[in-house]
């Protein structure tokens, strides 16, 4: 069994987690050509954890979530990496094995549960689908599971919400609705990919709440994929910021708030107002680069304001830094000439 | 000093018909709405979706037309005037949308949709109006090599650029931006944001700055109203409304703001519609501070 780096501990066995991902490669075939979005992704999660994943739109943070429950949409593939759940090896799953793992093992919320739920189907049934699919209730007992899952995540009136259609909830009582339905399987892990998104922020507020208490409840792993580095600071144990396809900054929450390292993390944090108003604010320069037309060297440097002559020939690898324990890892080469060593097309 | 822009009691009622014989239900998207913005000042309005905030600023557009109330542009009745008239007015206050990626005509070039509203008021020369494009382009930080491309050919921040800068082209001095970054990747919103502040003080702008991001509002607005289900609760400077909100809602709306500062968690307030009288007036309870308790 290989070792990987552990931000945090030293050096444990990947079975000792309950996730544990490793050099995930994930691309489009597209014309001919490999395009890859998420570049060598490796992180880790313990159960009772949280992990964000932040990232902008097109930086492959949904993306990597897919991967893990190998439900990349085509033309998309994972392309290599692995990917164990308690030390099994997901990627050698048939799909029968992985439809388990899918709500049994790994729960997933998305962004619109407009979308993610049938409309034609109340919240009872679909629960009660899931519960069957995965031999956790017959048909008499569905419905009264269904309803205990329904309170478990504070739903009000449960009996009642239970034959209801989805366009008769609200928006907050609908990612309630997901969250329940995600946990109907009892999985260890969720995916949470922007589950507030679409949600007010006194919702999101409630929300957030409720994933962090069913968390400590139930002592879930939890891998949260955000945008918002406000809920990154409520919520995470561990951030893994990504930038155009890759982890370039990798640590525990406080030091990567309090003393962000990758020029990206920074330019994220003090582009938050802040400081007197109507000062101008400390912006990014340019904008997110395209699939498939990312600039030589660094993903980064047409936007850094600290570049220097190597960043233009090769993508930085990771270099551990963060004192005592080397806790923190980070794609730049102003922290160490690290060489990323795989060969990505560009 | 009379304000640049006085709303008064503004009320836009929705009627959705219902079947053959039914009433038709009405919904009151917005209830009385007062407000007044002074010339060159940043007025933001705050609230989450429903709460009228968009519904306001297209009635003072007449983009929607309100059901009653009163909207006065320099002293002149907006509701009042004639189509001709109000074509004229638009010149003086003008939109900037939320989602550059659908508010743009994708078959149109940068040029013709920066051009467009000069086109339409018959304003200058074709060469003229050609030379006001590329100044515009400059105003706002675009490529002029890039005039002839179309929407989908730049990003997000561009595009929301351009979008600025028709706004901008006939010259008002009365701007709505309505969300004018939440659509926009988090790395180029504060680009934005300086571009807004930057052509406020070059144009002696006045804006109407409606958004959810409380950060951001609390960073460009001078004052501030919240509304919460069509209505205004709560009105005063910035400042105030920050350090002492007043409303129950403003209060739990504050406090749901997800804290930066890991080291001072925010301590969460629910909204609870029982808190609050729903029909309280807004009232004086400090010096140029309303609200509605």
């Amino acid at each position: 069994m290989s070792d990987i780096r552990d931000p945090g501990g030293g050096i444990r066995s990947q079975d000792d987690h309950l996730l544990a991902v490793d050099g995930l490669t994930t691309g489009f075939d597209i014309a001919g050509r490999f395009v890859p979005a998420v570049i060598d992704v490796s992180f880790h999660i313990d159960s009772g954890r949280t992990l964000c994943l932040v990232g902008e739109s097109g930086s492959g943070k949904t993306l990597t979530g897919l991967s893990l429950i190998n439900l990349v949409p085509p033309p998309g593939r994972v392309a290599s990496g692995t990917v164990r759940l308690n030390g099994r090896n997901l990627m050698e799953l048939g799909e029968r094995d992985m439809e388990h793992v899918r709500g049994a093992e790994i729960g997933f919320v998305f962004q619109e549960p407009m979308t993610t739920l049938n409309p034609v189907f109340t919240i009872g049934a679909q629960i009660a689908e899931t519960l069957r699919v995965h031999n956790l209730a017959t048909r008499r007992t569905a419905k009264t599971r269904a309803i205990e899952l329904l309170d478990s995540v504070s739903v009000p009136e449960p009996h009642r919400r239970v034959d209801e259609y989805p366009h008769q909830l609200s928006g907050g009582l609908r990612q309630r609705a997901l969250i329940a339905l995600a946990l109907a399987g009892e999985p260890k892990l969720l995916i949470a990919d922007e589950p507030t998104t679409a949600l007010d922020v006194t919702i999101q507020a409630q929300v957030l709440d409720l994933l962090r208490d069913l968390q400590k409840r139930l002592g879930l792993g939890l891998l949260l994929i955000t945008h918002d580095l406000g809920i990154v600071a409520e919520m995470a144990d561990d951030v893994a910021i990504m930038y155009a396809g890759r982890i370039v900054e990798h640590s525990p929450v406080r030091p990567l708030l309090s003393d962000p390292k990758h020029p990206y993390t920074r330019g994220l944090l003090e582009s938050i107002p802040a400081g007197p108003p109507g000062t101008r604010l400390r912006a990014i320069v340019g904008s997110v680069p395209a699939l498939g037309a990312l600039p030589a060297g660094c993903s980064f440097v047409t936007r850094c304001p600290q570049r220097f002559q190597p960043c233009a020939d090769a993508h930085p690898g990771d270099t551990l830094v963060g004192l005592p324990a080397a806790e923190r890892s980070v794609k730049c080469y102003l922290y160490g000439p690290a060489i990323e060593a795989i060969e990505v097309a560009r | 000093m009379t304000p640049l822009l006085e709303v008064r009691r503004l009320t836009k009622d929705f009627t959705r018909h219902k079947r053959f014989f039914g009433k038709g239900t009405t919904t009151r998207a917005v209830d009385g709405v007062t407000f007044d913005i002074v010339e060159g000042e940043t007025f933001g309005l705050v609230g989450e979706s429903g709460s009228g905030k968009t519904t306001t600023g297209r009635c003072v557009l007449r983009l929607i037309e309100p059901t009653s109330g009163e909207v006065r542009l320099r002293g002149d009745d907006v509701l009042a005037f004639t189509k001709q008239r109000l074509r004229a007015a638009r010149r003086e206050m003008q939109i900037v949308f939320q989602d550059p990626y659908s508010s743009l005509n994708p078959r149109m070039c940068a040029r013709d949709i920066v051009e467009e509203p000069l086109i339409i008021h018959r304003i200058g020369s074709r060469a003229e109006r050609r030379d006001r494009v590329r100044e515009l382009f400059a105003l706002v930080g675009l490529d002029p090599s890039h005039l002839a491309r179309y929407p989908h050919e730049f990003s997000g921040g561009q595009r929301q650029r351009i979008g600025i800068a028709r706004a901008l082209a006939l010259n008002p001095s009365f701007v709505i931006a309505d969300e004018p970054v939440s659509a926009l990747d988090v790395s180029v919103r504060a680009q934005i944001v300086n571009l807004l502040m930057d052509l406020q003080q070059q144009l002696a702008l006045t804006y109407l700055f409606i958004a959810h991001d409380l950060g951001l509002v609390r960073h460009i607005c001078r004052r501030l109203a919240v509304m919460y289900q069509g209505r205004i609760v709560e009105m005063g400077t910035t400042e105030t409304i920050f350090a002492t909100p007043a409303h129950p809602y403003t209060r739990a709306l504050l406090s749901a703001v997800p804290a930066i500062d890991p080291n001072h968690p925010q301590q969460r307030l629910v909204v609870d519609a029982s808190m609050f009288d729903r029909s309280a007036p807004l009232k004086e309870i400090a010096t140029g501070h309303l609200a509605a308790v």
